[in-house]
């Protein structure tokens, strides 16, 4: 029993992991982000061309990840989600066209595979990331082989939630946020400067994203496209949650990993998916606002 | 690298004259040349793999125009991109056959994308060369399927895995479709004749990358040997996922059917170090012809530390049986075609293969792999010679009681 709850623990860490970032960019900003899961991506690229070109280790490459992927959000933020605020529709297909020229910037390697340049770890193909040999394999507690990496994934994570909780709740920055995503007018009257405190938001939430790409890198393959279903995953988690709630995306992730690790187990993963979606599904029609939610805007 | 203005030009005239230098090509060839159609995604998720696919065709054709050409002519190939979508894959083929006047295509990598072109070729008479493993139960008089069907990867894996690991019991393990559904009923045939059990028969949802439970499932199964038809990337996220749980391959060995060096090289070797593969083919196998298909191949590629495989070998050899069929007959029509591929035998860089006379697939000659630390293999058991392909093995096909003949299938059989 204590394997397959740590399973389900484990994927609801992956599940939150990824929703962490969202939970902040679409749950404070009102931003609906496609290209999330390719902020995911180019984390795990990251942690493929440092392995290559740096021979840096895996846990290097996740400060390394963050700061690429925050700038870039930062960017994405200045470019264009800037003019988008308040138009949810429009922020969704610029995010999305933003999310197809990512994948195919580093599909086509930025350009240099047309002049016939060819960057190892980047391109059309499937790349890998080396594991550290202690993160391989597995070690006994209380009667359980525990899988090492899991537990690190399940670790870090836990340690990302801490982090983003205390800016939250504790910083006089995070406060501002929250402010804003009660009511960005009142804030902004209330002289808070809501476009930079949005740009460092985006920024971050983007570079959290970074972050769950390097964890993501070390067990499954890394290609262009990895982070389309992950973006899926993701929303599936803030909604059930509850937009805006930070307590309500732990909860959620953890409460649909568990559910799916049980059915799964007991049935097979096909169904166990199936069963995740329709729970999803139920949460929506009778509380449309989530799990957790509260009134604002 | 650094660029000036005037490289950047020389660069960018030298790229657009390799991009017009297949016409030139055909221009030089007249009108004499033997058009052929070449059908992979080159781009889109499949691309990766159907464009190696490609060049493993591309490379034949040039040896073969370098030597000569067919029936004296040189042979111009005429690029099609399926985008990794079936129903592009069907448009571009009756392009190929309608506009082009092509009556032979080598193409296609994955099921969907065959059985989709396949009423075209059926109904406009031409040629599809398919080089991919793949799960039989088709009996078209329009395909030369030069890739292995079930019985050739299975019918000495099941037995071996049995008598000489000693397993008994097995778990079934694939990815959510026909390949690994059609794989796991031959298997299950195999092993009970073999007088071993399968205790699980599983599946996981296509591109899906979440092991933790199907692989804790394995650990608990009480199984002693897992029999992998898990296609695509899942593959690696399953071999890490099996080491990541303490499962090692020495007592609890996966022996797949699907598994390549291409997914060996893309997973880390030490991930697969111990397990097993069932192919015809592998780059491992220590040639003289062998070798210099590698050298040669790498050379075309311009990428010293490419990788050879099944479908790759079988995309390749399929141009010189086409080659030797149309010298045969003369003709190049599908029918003259149809009427010389029957029973040619070709030396491949994996060995002799021979085009069946009855259902057009290939005699190949089945071998088992064991992966080593450095990504390769090592062939551990091979039949003696070529074995014939049975492709409705899965409904009780044997060879003296063949459902698919030069007649075509005969459904009756199939229903009995």
């Amino acid at each position: 029993m204590l394997d397959i709850l740590f399973i389900g623990l484990s994927l609801g860490s992956i599940l939150l992991l990824v929703a962490l970032g969202l939970a902040i960019t679409y749950g404070a900003m009102g931003v609906i982000n496609m290209a999330h899961g390719e902020m995911v991506m180019i984390g795990a690229y990251v942690a493929v061309l440092s392995g290559i070109w740096l021979k840096a280790s895996l846990l290097l490459a996740i400060p390394l990840a963050f700061v690429v992927t925050a700038l870039l959000g930062l960017l994405i933020e200045r470019v264009v989600v800037r003019r988008l605020y308040g138009r949810l529709l429009d922020t969704l297909l610029a995010t999305w066209g933003i999310a197809i020229l990512l994948q195919q910037a580093v599909r086509l390697e930025f350009g240099l595979s047309f002049f016939g340049i060819h960057v190892e770890g980047l391109g059309a193909g499937l790349q890998n990331v080396a594991v550290p040999s202690y993160l391989q394999g597995t070690f006994r507690l209380a009667s359980a082989d525990i899988n090492a990496y899991r537990t690190f994934i399940i670790a870090v994570t836990a340690a990302l939630t801490l982090m983003t909780w205390f800016i939250l709740y504790r910083t006089s920055a995070g406060m501002q946020v929250r402010a804003i995503i009660r009511n960005p007018k009142m804030a902004g009257a209330c002289g808070i400067d809501v476009k930079r405190v949005n740009a460092m938001t985006f920024a971050f939430g983007s570079g959290l994203a970074g972050v769950a790409g390097v964890m993501m890198s070390g067990f499954k393959t890394v290609f262009p496209d990895m982070g389309t279903t992950m973006v899926v995953d993701g929303f599936m988690v803030v909604v059930t949650g509850g937009v805006g709630s930070l307590f309500g995306t732990i909860l959620s992730s953890g409460l649909l990993g568990e559910i799916n690790a049980l059915v799964a187990i007991g049935t097979n993963d096909i169904l166990a998916r199936a069963v995740v979606f329709g729970v999803v599904i139920l949460v929506i029609l009778v509380k449309p606002s989530g799990l957790f939610s509260f009134k604002g805007r | 690298m650094v660029f000036n203005r005037r490289e950047f030009l020389k660069t960018a005239a030298t790229a657009s004259a390799a991009l017009a230098l297949p016409a030139l090509g055909s221009r030089a060839f007249a009108a004499d040349a033997i058009k052929v159609g070449a059908l992979y995604s080159q781009t889109g998720g499949l691309s990766v793999a159907e464009k190696l696919l490609a060049n493993g065709v591309m490379m034949a054709v040039a040896e073969i125009n370098a030597a000569g050409g067919v029936l004296g002519r040189p042979v111009e190939v005429v690029v099609e991109d399926g985008a990794s979508d079936p129903k592009t894959f069907s448009e571009k083929a009756s392009k190929l056959i309608l506009k082009d006047k092509i009556s032979t295509v080598f193409g296609c990598h994955t099921s969907a994308s065959r059985k989709a072109v396949l009423p075209i070729f059926e109904r406009r008479g031409a040629m599809l060369f398919y080089q991919t493993h793949y799960e039989g139960f088709e009996c078209s008089r329009n395909v030369v399927y030069s890739g292995a069907v079930p019985n050739q990867q299975l019918s000495n894996y099941i037995p071996w895995i049995v008598e000489k690991l000693g397993k008994k019991k097995f778990f079934i393990v694939g990815s959510n479709y026909v390949y690994p559904r059609e794989m796991a009923k031959v298997s299950k045939k195999l092993i009970e004749a073999a007088g071993a059990e399968w205790v699980a028969d599983e599946y996981l949802e296509l591109g899906h990358s979440e092991w933790a439970v199907m692989v804790s499932k394995i650990k608990e199964s009480g199984a002693d040997v897992v029999l992998s038809n898990v296609v695509g990337d899942s593959i690696i996220a399953f071999y890490r996922e099996f080491k990541n749980q303490g499962l090692s391959q020495e007592v609890l060995p996966i022996c797949a059917t699907v598994t390549s060096e291409i997914e060996i090289a893309a997973m880390g070797a030490e991930y697969a170090a111990g397990s097993y593969t069932s192919f015809p083919y592998f780059m491992s196998i220590d040639t003289p012809a062998n070798k210099s298909f590698i050298d040669r191949f790498r050379t075309f590629v311009n990428d010293p530390k490419a990788v050879t495989y099944h479908s790759l070998e079988a995309a390749y050899f399929q141009v010189f049986l086409w080659k030797q069929a149309v010298e045969k007959s003369g003709d190049l029509s599908a029918d003259a075609i149809r009427a010389g591929i029957r029973g040619q035998t070709y030396e491949a860089p994996g060995g002799k293969v021979t085009t069946d006379p009855d259902n057009l697939h290939c005699w190949l000659t089945p071998r088992i792999g064991q992966w080593q630390a450095d990504g390769q293999s090592k062939v551990v058991n091979a039949y003696p010679a070529p074995i014939k392909p049975l492709p409705y093995s899965a409904y009780g096909e044997t060879e003296s009681n063949l459902f698919c003949t030069s007649n075509g299938l005969d459904a009756a059989k199939l229903k009995g």
